[in-house]
This record gives C-alpha cells, structure tokens and sequence, in this order.
C-alpha cells in the first residue's frame, strides 16, 4: 500500500508540474497576481508529493520489500541498514528520483523566499522550475519507474554492487545532486529574466546566493566523489579523467565562471548578455553529465543496467531545454543595453579574464569528452582521449588563472594599477619562492612539483593580502584592527578563503609529484621499505562480514623503527554478486597518507601488496573543503545584503503572496 | 581609452585565449589519442608495429600465464584472431578468464601485445562497452542468452 501511494504521489507531483509551469507564467506575463500566487504552494506542495514518494521507496529499501524490481535488483536482507538506506539511489530509478527530489527541494526554497522578489518574477522563475521537474517526473514515470513490482517476488535481494557499499554513497551523490541541480535554479532564474525581459543588476543580486550554494555543493560533491575513488578503486589516483568524472568537472568549471561575471553584473551592471548565458550554460552541462551518465554511451561505475529508451528521452529533455532557452537568449539579448564601462586593467577586467581562461578550460574538457563519442557515432572509430590530454590543455589554462587570482583580488572596480597590485603581492611573491625553495631542497626532484608548490603558496598567501591590507590599513594598533576586520563585509573574508582553498588543492595536486609507490610481494612477517617508513605485514586473517568475506592483512608503520600506526587493507568477496572488491588501508601522517592495498593473494601464501607515500595529498580534499567553507562564509553574508537592498528598494516588491500552506 | 577601443580590447583578448585553448587541444589530440582495436581489426587494418592503442577483446580460457615478480601472458581473442599480451603488474579486480578486457600499450607486431595498463573498466555484466560492441558486430554476443540484435547499439 505504501510503495501504491509513493507511486500515486510521483503522478501527482507530474500533474502539479503541469499547472505550476503554466498558471502563474500566464499570471505572469498578463500580469495577474491571482494566478502567480499559485506557484508558490505549488512548488511546496511538489516538494512534499516527491518526498513522499521518495519516503515510500526508502521505506521498501528498509524492509526488504522484494515484491518490487527495483528492490530485488540492488537490495539484499543481511545488508547493514545504512547500505539499504543509501541503497535507494544506488541504481538508476532511485538515483532519478533523488534528482527530481531535488529539484523539488530547491524549487520550495525559492517558494519560501519569493516574497523577497517581484512577484512575476518568481511566478516565471517556479514555472520554469517546473517544466524541468515535470520532464524529469515524467521521464521517472514511462521509462524508469522505481515502483514496478514483480509477479513473483524472490526470497532474496540481489544485493547492491559491492563497489557502491560504501559510506561513499552515503555522502557523494547527494552532495553532487545539490550542486548539479542547484543550477536548475539560476537557469529558470535566466529562462525567467528572458520571458519577462526584466535583466539588471538587482536580477544578479537575486540569483547570486542560488549559484552560490549550488556551487558550493557542487564543489564538495566532486571533492567527496574523488576521495571515495581515491580510497576505493584501488589505483591510489583522485582523479581520473574519466568522462563521467568530467560530466562534474564541466558545470563546476562553467559555475565558477558564472558566480565571477555575476559579481560584475550585481556591482557593476556589465557582462548581463554573458552572465545570463553562463546561467544557461551551467545547467545545460550538468544535463548533458545526467545525460551521459544515465544513458549508457558511457561504461563507469556510475552507469546502470541501461535501457536506449531512458537515452533517448533525456537526449530530448537536453534537446528541448538547451535548445529552447538558447533560442529565447538569441530573441531576447540584443535587447539588453550595455552596462557600465571599464578599463581593460580593473576588477572587471580581472573577471573577464577568469571567465575566459574558465569557460576555454570547459570548453576543452567538453571536447577531450565528447569528441570520441562524436568520432565513433560519424566514422565508427574508437578512440580514447586519456589523461595526458586534459592533463596538458585544462593544466596549461590553469597556470594564469593561479598566477592572475591574487593579482585580480588586489584591482580596484572600473580602472585598476597593475603595478600596484603587484607590488601589494610582494610579501605572496616572497613566501612563494622561499617555500618553493625550501621544498626542492627537502623533497627533491621532481623541480616541477617544487615549483608548483610554490605557486600554490603564492595563491594561498596572496588569497588572504587583500584582506590582511584592508585590516591593517589604519594603523597596527590592536584595537583598531579588530575594529576594521569586524567591520569588513563577510564576503570578503569567504573570497579569501575559497581562493586560498583553491591554492591548498593546487599544493595538494602539486606533491603527488613526490609521492613513493611500491608493489610488492609479501608474506606474514615480512617488511619493507616505503619512502620514509618502513611497512610490516604483521598477520593474515578471514573474517565474516554481514554479507561478505574478508582477508584482512594487519599492518605496521614504523618510523626510524617507532611505531606511528596501523593500516588493515583488505579484500572483500561478497557471495550473492561473486565480486572482490579491495579496501585500501590508509593512515593520515601530518597532511600525508600512507595507502596500502591488496590486489591479490598468491598460491604460495603470499601477498601482492601495492604502497603508496603520498605527502600532503590530504590538501586536495581539504582545500575544497575550504573552498566550501568560504562559500558558505560568502552566504551569510549575502542573505544580510539582501535584507539591505529589500529596505532599500520598497518599490519592487509587490503585496505580499498568498501564504504558503 | 574610448569605448569603442575597450570592446576591442576585450574582443581581441577573447579572441586570444580562444586561440591559445584550440591551439593546445590540437597540440594535444596529435599525440594523446589511443584508438581502440580489437585482435582481428590489428590484422585486417594492418597496424604498423610499435603503435600505441587500446585493444579489447576477451580473455582467451587457460591462457593466463603467471609468472616470477608479477609479469602476467594472458591471450585475448576476438573471433577472427588473438593476441599474446605481455603485462606486468598487479591485474584489476575483475580481470577473468572469459572475460571481456581492455589493455592500453604497445603492439609489438606478430601478434604481440606489451600492455602498461588493464583496465578494470566496465558494467556490472562485466564486459567493457568497447568489447561488446566489438563483440556483436562479429555476431559473438551472448549475453547468458541467445545472441541479441545487432541494432541494439
């Protein structure tokens, strides 16, 4: 009865997609406030149905309900409840309806703050929110329904490819599905500015908290979905190159761009034309990685059983939205007047120059993607484009983008002094080349990671010069400083951190350069050498898991013959998919990680071991982390200029709309 | 700085970093791309010895030859023909006898193969998408089952 009613509720929510993408964008553009005060229940009500459907198949997951395809397929009884939990949208179905779920969500949240916007704005913007959750609902509906029972229901699950038994999944594609589908929200918020023909700055003021959060997600979803890969797949690498890897990379890098031209569009009122086509953009990408990944064109750990039916509808989806918000960007832009007028050196400038070196690195990594997909589909022919390639083009576009990010913080709006700016970053420029310095000399060759390393320190460092400048400007009395960092807007201080965060990836990438790999072959007893440590095989031994069997080799590290840890990789055969799957064992030294997998066991009793030193390769990760932090910083920030401009500007607001029930 | 210089400094920087990205993606394709081919496509398109490519087929049954300091022979066959693969290193979790394989390196010629890496790189049927179109193009496709159609592609 429950699954019965969850299935009922998706229906229902498709149906309420059909009345909220049409209603209030007819309120809208006729101007009736009747009929936009419907979208904001809508959106709300369409969030709740969705969650209620979601609910129904989690409920499914928890008590082993095998009477549904979907739970036979990926589900089994003796697996640990957090598996059948995140289980739900480790499969196709479930991981669509995650996504509608999601877009609902965020759908709701701007219902619940449209009141601080126009009224036909929001009505257009919930609308166009709609038409995207309504393709998506009905795409759930006719080719992937999480709902479908089966005749006869089997005693037993399938259970959920071994590889996905992780607190991975947990964590990762939520995290990723806020920030691929929080750009569903800055595209209707630019399909809306379209419709309405309504483009200025207080439009960016708008949309600019959506991309931040969307961005924000996004950042910590890819970082998450690297790190799993990192400790999971064995090769000890954290990032790939892999298409679907890519399918991320692409509205991360288009959403980066944007969140900076919209900045200029808020303070400035320049780059709209631009701004709104990076809006469309974003989302555009993040469809085409759904597209890829859930199509099947792709083999990864990501794509499903596929069906070229599910291909097939989401090409149109993509066809119909990327298509149609471009062909209303191309009637509508060459309305949009110029804004405000800069120097090729400013801010600005500084900005245009980020978006060009972004959206060149997009591009680039668009056609490393798509171009063998293309080449196969005209002339048959496969080819591969690996990591040497993007490694190579996006490395190369990256290098001015680290060397000008400093730089661009320290320009002033409208027209800029580079060579004040540079002289500002001396201090940067100095750390740089001592910490560069130091570092070849303690790690050696290779000079390229040194070097590196040192450009990652002059971001980090000149990330923070604008700020340290600013606090210190009137003086060095103690009072006074605390006195001009209180009063410094909190986006500056969440600029600062997310560059700098951006430096600390950098670091982190920069020192695999200096890492120590080993593959060996041990038995019980034996010891090895692994960079500055030294790894002892202390003990093998079986252990039964809830729905697996184990080998667990007991490890030791010791340092000049100190023990600093233990590590436990082992190998993981589950019994109901026939698969192994091997755990690294990882120990964190300083920013530093020990990883030690067991690829295999020998006839003879003994071991294959691969050992991997990799110093300060935690930055990688922590540095998004960072990046996340100084977005979220960023937020708090915004909401309160928000509030500023409401008082400001009475005029915009229309009466209030009916209250949400 | 008029205005109408400004757009055109801003254009021609456009223009510039536009350049400079095509102008490493061209650089970059001539040297970085691998094409993909199984044992029989090496003989009937007559590849030069020493080229670098990817060849996919499926692990011929009792070929896999293990030897001293993990150096692994293991032959892959498509229907028209085989390969003897020479790698060194430790195989992905999945690597199977009579199981679909992709191996990047170098093809040494007289059905010769020296792979620097196997990729563990398919779906959970575990046959790598490259093999099974391969596969059903030559009519060997058998997914545990009669032989699908070759449109379902």
């Amino acid at each position: 009865m429950i699954v019965e009613t969850g299935h009922y509720a998706l229906v229902l929510a498709f149906a309420l997609a059909l009345v909220q993408g049409t209603i209030p964008l007819w309120g809208s553009l006729a101007g009736d406030r009747a009929l936009m005060a419907v979208a904001a229940p809508a959106s709300i009500m369409q969030f709740l149905l969705t969650a209620l459907s979601f609910g129904a198949l989690t409920y499914a997951y928890v008590v082993s309900d095998f009477s549904l395809v979907n739970v036979v397929e990926n589900s089994h009884s003796l697996k640990p409840l957090v598996y059948k939990i995140s289980g739900v949208w480790g499969n196709h179905e479930g991981s669509m309806l995650l996504w509608v779920l999601i877009l609902a969500l965020f759908g709701a949240l701007v219902a619940l703050r449209a009141r601080r916007m126009p009224d036909d704005l929001a009505a257009s913007v919930l609308a166009v929110q709609a038409w995207i959750s309504g393709a998506f609902l009905l795409f759930i509906l006719l080719t992937s329904n999480p709902f479908a029972r089966i005749a006869t229901p089997p005693m037993e699950g399938r259970d959920l490819n071994p590889i996905l038994q992780d607190p991975g999944l947990a964590i990762h594609p939520p995290l990723l599905y806020l920030g691929y589908v929080g750009f569903s929200i800055t595209f209707s918020f630019a399909a809306a500015a379209l419709i309405n023909g309504r483009i200025d700055a207080q439009w960016a003021r708008w949309v600019r908290p959506w991309t931040l959060i969307a961005w924000m997600f996004l950042t910590i979803g890819i970082a998450m979905g690297s790190y799993w890969a990192y400790y999971t797949l064995g090769w000890g690498g954290f990032w790939f190159w892999d298409p679907v890897e890519n399918a991320s990379l692409m509205p991360w890098l288009a959403g980066t761009a944007l969140l900076h031209s919209a900045l200029v569009m808020e303070k400035r009122d320049a780059l709209k034309v631009w701004t709104i086509f990076l809006a469309i953009l974003a989302f555009s990408l993040s469809l085409l990685g759904t597209f890829l990944v859930r199509s099947g064109v792709l083999t990864s750990v990501h794509s499903f059983a596929s069906d070229p039916r599910r291909g097939v509808f989401i090409l149109a989806i993509l066809v119909f939205f990327i298509g149609g918000s471009l062909a209303l960007f191309a009637l509508r832009a060459s309305t949009l007047k110029q804004g405000g007028i800069f120097a090729p050196v400013s801010r600005e400038g500084a900005l245009v120059l980020n978006n060009l070196l972004l959206t060149s690195s997009c591009a680039t990594v668009f056609i490393g993607t798509l171009y063998p997909l293309a080449l196969e589909a005209l002339t048959d022919a496969k080819i591969s484009v690996g990591p040497p390639f993007f490694n190579f083009t996006v490395g190369l576009l990256f290098l001015p983008i680290f060397l000008f990010m400093p730089l661009g913080q320290m320009l002033a709006w409208k027209r800029g002094r580079l060579l004040g700016a540079a002289q500002r970053l001396t201090f940067a420029v100095a750390i740089a080349l001592v910490a560069g310095l130091f570092l070849a000399a303690a790690n050696g060759e290779p000079a390229g990671a040194a070097a590196l390393a040192g450009l990652a320190m002059f971001v980090i460092v000149g990330a923070f010069v604008d700020v340290a400048g600013r606090v210190t400007g009137g003086g060095f009395s103690l009072a006074l400083m605390a006195r001009r960092a209180a009063g410094l807007p909190l986006s500056a201080y969440g600029t600062a951190l997310a560059h700098a965060g951006m430096g600390l990836t950098l670091f982190g990438i920069a020192a695999t350069g200096w890492g120590v790999e080993r593959v060996i072959s041990m038995r019980a007893g034996d010891t090895a050498a692994l960079g500055p440590f030294t790894v002892t095989l202390d003990d093998l031994s079986q252990r039964q898991g809830p729905n697996y069997r184990e080998t667990v080799g007991a490890m030791t590290l010791r340092s000049d013959g100190v023990e600093i840890g233990r590590v436990n990789p082992s190998r993981k055969f589950y019994t109901s998919r026939q698969m192994t799957t091997t755990d690294a064992g990882l120990k964190t030294i300083s920013l530093g990680q020990v990883h030690i997998v067991m690829p295999e066991q020998n006839p003879d009793g003994s071991v294959d071991v691969r050992m991997y030193w990799k110093p300060y390769v935690a930055l990688i990760w922590l540095g998004a982390l960072l990046m996340f932090l100084g977005g979220g910083v960023s937020l708090a920030d915004r909401r309160l200029r928000i509030g500023v401009a409401k008082r400001a500007q009475p005029r915009v607001r229309g009466p209030a709309p009916l209250p949400a029930e | 700085m008029t205005r109408k210089q400004r757009r055109l400094t801003l254009i021609l920087s456009a223009l510039a970093v536009i350049g400079v990205a095509l102008g490493l993606v061209l650089y970059a394709m001539r040297d970085n791309i691998v094409f993909f081919y199984t044992p029989g496509e090496i003989v009937a398109k007559d590849v030069k010895p020493g080229t670098r490519l990817r060849l996919g087929g499926l692990v011929k049954e009792g070929s896999v030859e293990k030897g001293a300091d993990r150096s692994v022979l293991f032959t892959v066959a498509d229907a028209q023909s085989e390969m003897r693969v020479r790698y060194s290193g430790v195989l992905p979790d999945l690597f199977r006898e009579g199981q679909g394989v992709v191996a990047e390196g170098v093809f040494e010629g007289a059905k010769a193969f020296r792979a620097d890496t196997v990729l563990a790189k398919h779906d959970e049927t575990y046959m790598p998408r490259e093999v099974a179109d391969s596969l059903k193009k030559q009519g060997h496709w058998q997914p545990g089952g009669p032989p699908a159609a070759p449109a379902a592609k």
